[in-house]
């Protein structure tokens, strides 16, 4: 078993950054770029972590955390945005306030060609669904990004896609 | 034959859905698209304490869990169709991992898909979804086929103390209608501001 209390810091602080604003269920499927986090919502009592068989169930459990007044987030890898895009229709239609963390691959220093096609169209299909795309390139960057995409949810009602990208995580972590 | 448990596709689903619910104000309701939201649309008159799609199709149990997990003091019901849930059977897995309680599926099945022609389903031709959802690990699941089994399947939905699946067979017959509100903006909106 993995520790969960290593990892890169931003990683914890993203976590108590998600806590403070009140996010109580986690989905993902699970990613090596979201191991902290995963672990993290795995080990807190206050919290469901849920694991998926396929992304796409993460934003309809959201959206249904939504209508009982709760908050979540779902972590994925750029993978599998694709699945997610009809469901995404859910979100825009119902003008869900809706936060995903992306782990990219694909891009900055990939070498498996099969990640190059979601990594290309990663953010397309975001926009072309209506979400609002955000990246953090390097560790400082992580929190305030995700503190204006939370905001930009919650408060602002809008769909929001945090790209934690390559150069951020690191290509060769992944081999 | 009482014995007999080949499928049987012969209730009247605008009868056996309301006798199987029972008061649906009991519950928080998520509905499918097609067949299952034109029904609850009906039984409700299209109530504020119903979220029903139409669209994203094999989303409505997954936005059945996400209530329940976040409303453990209601019963939440996701009523859906058998080709609803076909396209995401893998959400039965993820529900019985976390087995919330307060959560029932019930699955109305009439072997087809009825909203675009009634083209046969996999339940009509050998797949059987009570026995995949007892093999995701939901422990309380009922089949009822016939009118004599409708009071337990009313009573696993209703009293279990884990999640419950029904699995409903009916006729492939229309649902009954009720033009409910399509916009799922307003209807997020109606069904937060009544749970408040």
């Amino acid at each position: 078993m993995p520790d969960a209390t290593a990892g890169p810091q931003w990683a914890h602080d993203l976590y108590k950054t998600l806590r403070k604003h009140d996010v109580t269920q986690f989905a993902y499927v699970p990613d090596a770029g979201h191991r902290v986090l995963i672990d993290l919502s795995l080990a807190d009592p206050e919290v469901h972590s849920v694991a998926l068989t396929t992304e796409e169930e993460g934003v309809a459990l959201l959206a249904g955390a939504d209508l009982g007044g709760a908050r979540g987030v779902l972590l994925m890898q750029s993978s599998g945005t694709g699945n997610c895009a009809n469901f995404f229709s859910l979100i825009s239609g119902g003008r869900f306030p809706f936060v995903t963390f992306i782990s990219m691959r694909g891009e900055f220093g990939e070498g498996n060609p099969w990640q190059m096609g979601m990594g290309k169209a990663v953010q397309p299909i975001l926009e072309a669904m209506h979400f609002r795309v955000l990246r953090a390139e390097h560790d400082h960057e992580v929190v305030p990004t995700a503190e204006a995409a939370l905001t930009m949810a919650y408060k602002g009602g809008e769909a929001l896609a945090v790209l934690l990208t390559q150069k951020l995580i690191g290509a060769k972590a992944f081999q | 034959m009482s014995t007999d448990n080949s499928p049987r596709f012969e209730l009247d689903r605008a009868d056996a859905v309301p006798a199987i619910v029972g008061n649906h104000e009991d519950f928080l309701i998520v509905t499918g698209l097609a067949g299952t939201s034109k029904e609850f649309g009906h039984l409700t008159r299209d109530g504020d304490h119903l979220f029903s799609m139409a669209g994203a199709m094999g989303g409505a149990c997954m936005v059945a869990l996400g209530l329940a997990l976040a409303r453990p003091d209601r019963k939440v019901l996701v009523a859906t169709g058998d080709g609803e849930l076909l396209m995401n059977v893998g959400a039965l897995a993820t529900i019985a991992v976390h087995n919330p309680p307060n959560l029932s599926i019930l699955c109305v099945d009439n072997g087809h898909y009825g909203e675009t022609g009634y083209q046969r389903s996999h339940t009509s031709l050998g797949v059987d979804l009570e026995r995949i959802a007892q093999g995701a690990g939901i422990k309380a699941t009922r089949t009822v086929q016939s009118e004599e089994q409708i009071a337990e399947g009313a009573r696993v939905l209703r009293e279990s103390n884990a999640t419950s699946f029904v699995l409903l067979r009916v006729k492939p017959t229309d649902p009954p209608t009720f033009k409910r509100d399509m916009n799922a903006a307003a209807c997020r909106v109606r069904f937060r501001h009544a749970l408040r």
